[in-house]
Order: structure tokens, then C-alpha cells, then sequence
């Protein structure tokens, strides 16, 4: 019964992952895409649980969700420092 | 730079920091035989050997971190009883079809009285962390630049929130 | 016993992906970047605490060291994300505002401060 809704719930929400999807591909600037990227790596954190206890695997998929988020959180900072006063970031804006 | 500490105070930051970090090192490896305990202590005494003057505790204020932190057991369930507000509000929102009219996106200024600099960063933190406000812009003398995306979110700043950051941190 | 805490982790579960949904929903929706992060960043997040809460309880119904560790990890991970996402937003609104772009103002409201 439990394992019938974590698995209905993990196809629903890596459903849900479409729509950041869009956003981080098709997103005006590149502030957009950077937060559809962080968006998919929150999600992406809950379905690698979800994906532990389908497989009945949980305490090995938590380090690698805890791993992820780490991992998330570094990328979005490291790039948003990135592109910190780069000019031609608002130009795509404009067209 | 490792500042010179006295004896006892060494001794009271050193034993605290490596029983936080062990605790932490128990949960994360679930083994708890000869082996991987050795592997912890060691691992954890380095740390501290290394960092204790300066990673969690400031030896003199001993005192006050445990005020601190016995006011933060009060002040967490609060603010997570706020966030579940303010996020049924911004679910609301979103979801309503005549989102247009109701949203009404705006950048606020006001002045902070918090003076303590951790105060504003739990304060600038809070806010952020609160559906409907983001945190934009903060300096150490307590101007603050909020992006609110209605005016009730807008309305809800500064208000209890800061009165309650503000007792935390004893002003 | 289990019942009630399969129940309770079931419904939290399932509020968890309403929230996952309205954040999506409003990366969508909202007019411009200022907002779509309030909707990014921060229902993502109650969405993420309220799933991992839902199952740290239902992994705990049987009382095992083994259960008893994993719940306290995915604790652990619900508040690594509650201290750095603001962090990370922060950090891209801050990106967005060295760069120089406005903030979407509602037609008819007063011109920006």
C-alpha cells in the first residue's frame, strides 16, 4: 500500500520536473536557468529518497541525496559568484 | 589567525567541539565497531586540534551562546509555524486564475534596530526564508532592501518577526 | 500503530507534491525573474520538508538502530536545506541586481523607488 504511493508519488514528481525543465532551457536570462537548475536539484533530493525505499535501499540513497544537495547548493553559488557583474547578462532580456 | 586562549577556556571549546563533531561522525557512518570509532576519534581530534579556536564557540562568550541557543529552541518552531502560513498564502496565490490582478510586486526599504550583526543575518535569513519577501540587500547598519511579490506580503514587514529577533539577541 | 503512521506519512507525502506543484506552477506563471524565485526557492522547500518528513516517519515504524539512523539523516538533510536556500537565493538575487535588471512593476503602479 505504502510502497504503491512512494512509487506514484516518484513518477509524479519527476512529472512535476518537467516544468523547471522548461524554464531552465527555454528561461530568458541566465539567472533563469540557474534557478530551474537549483528547482530540479531540490526535487531531484526528495526522488532519490523515494528511489532508496522502491529498491528498499534507503541508508545507501541518503548519502547520495545528502551528497546531491551539497552538490546543488556548490553549483548554484559557484555560477550565481560567476556571473556576478558580467556584462550581457540583461541583453538577451531586451530581444 | 589562532588567538591565544587560556588554559580552561581551551580545554571547555576543544571538549565541546570534538562531542559535536562525534556525535555528527556516529550518525553519518551507522558502524559502530573498534574500528570505525578509531577511525572517528582520530579524524575528529585533527579537526579540532585545527579549527576548535575558531569553528563553533568563541571561548568568553560561552554564556551567552547558550542563551542564544536556548532562545533558538523557542524562536524555530515559531518561525517554521510562519513559514507554513506565509506558504499556504504564496500556494494561494499562484494556483488563484486571476493571479495577474493579485500580485503586485514591489521593492521595500525600511531601517532594522537589530545592531548585532549575527541578529540581522538570522533576521535577513528569516525573512528570506518566508514565502512572499526576499532579502535583496543588507549592510551592518541595518538597512534593509526586501523584494515582497504582494502587499500583504509587504504589509507583514517588519512586525513581529523583528521584535522576536530582537529579544533573541537581548536588545 | 502503523496505520496511523502510514496515514500521517502518506498525507504529508502527499501535501509535500502539492507544494512541488505550486512551486512549478509559478516558475511558470509569474511575470518576471524577482518573482518566480519567491515561488522557486521557497515552496520547493516546504515541499521538500514536509516529503522527507512524511518519510522519515514511515521509516521509523519499525524501531531498528539501523531506522532509527536513516530518519536522523533525512532530518539532517531537511535542515542543511532550510539553512542554504536562502543562501542560494540570496545569492541569485544578488547576481541579478549587480547586473543592472529591473524589477517587473505592475501596469499603472507608480514608477520604481
Amino acid at each position: 500500500m505504502m510502497d504503491t504511493l512512494i512509487l506514484l508519488s516518484a513518477i509524479l514528481l519527476s512529472l512535476f520536473m518537467i516544468i523547471p525543465l522548461y524554464r531552465a532551457v527555454m528561461g530568458p536570462t541566465v539567472l533563469d536557468r540557474f534557478m530551474g537548475v537549483n528547482a530540479i536539484g531540490t526535487q531531484t533530493t526528495a526522488l532519490l529518497i523515494m528511489i532508496g525505499f522502491i529498491y528498499k535501499r534507503v541508508d545507501m540513497f541518503i548519502d547520495i541525496a545528502l551528497a546531491y544537495a551539497m552538490l546543488n547548493f556548490i553549483a548554484v553559488l559557484a555560477a550565481s559568484r560567476y556571473f556576478h557583474k558580467r556584462k550581457g547578462l540583461t541583453e538577451e532580456m531586451e530581444s | 589567525m589562532k588567538t591565544k586562549l587560556k588554559k580552561a577556556a581551551f580545554v571547555t571549546t576543544f571538549s565541546i567541539t570534538f562531542l559535536i563533531l562525534f556525535l555528527f561522525w556516529c550518525i553519518f557512518s551507522g558502524k559502530f565497531d573498534a574500528f570505525h570509532l578509531s577511525l572517528g576519534v582520530i579524524s575528529c581530534l585533527l579537526i579540532c586540534w585545527a579549527t576548535s579556536s575558531d569553528l563553533l564557540i568563541v571561548p568568553p562568550q560561552i554564556s551567552r551562546l547558550v542563551r542564544l541557543w536556548s532562545g533558538f529552541v523557542i524562536y524555530i518552531p515559531w518561525l517554521i509555524w510562519q513559514i507554513i502560513l506565509a506558504n499556504i498564502h504564496v500556494l494561494v496565490l499562484v494556483l488563484s486564475p486571476d493571479m495577474d490582478k493579485r500580485i503586485n510586486p514591489k521593492i521595500i526599504k525600511f531601517k532594522s534596530r537589530i545592531k548585532d550583526t549575527v541578529g540581522l543575518v538570522t533576521f535577513a535569513n528569516s525573512i528570506t526564508l518566508t514565502p512572499g519577501t526576499i532579502t535583496v540587500a543588507l549592510n551592518m547598519y541595518g538597512d534593509m532592501v526586501i523584494h515582497a511579490i504582494d502587499d500583504e506580503s509587504a504589509a507583514a514587514l517588519p512586525g513581529d518577526m523583528e521584535k522576536k529577533v530582537a529579544k533573541l539577541f537581548g536588545e | 500503530m502503523i496505520i496511523l503512521t502510514s496515514l500521517v506519512s502518506g498525507i504529508m507525502i502527499l501535501a509535500g507534491l502539492v507544494f512541488f506543484l505550486g512551486g512549478s506552477i509559478g516558475m511558470i506563471r509569474l511575470p518576471d525573474f524577482y518573482s518566480r524565485l519567491h515561488s522557486a526557492g521557497m515552496l520547493d522547500t516546504m515541499g521538500l520538508m514536509l516529503t522527507m518528513g512524511g518519510m522519515a516517519l514511515y521509516i521509523i515504524h519499525d524501531l531498528t538502530l539501523n531506522n532509527v539512523l536513516s530518519a536522523l539523516k533525512i532530518i539532517l538533510i531537511v535542515v542543511f536545506i532550510f539553512i542554504t536556500s536562502p543562501t542560494a537565493t540570496h545569492a541569485i538575487v544578488d547576481a541579478g541586481i549587480r547586473a543592472g535588471m529591473k524589477p517587473w512593476r505592475k501596469r499603472g503602479s507608480e514608477a520604481g523607488k
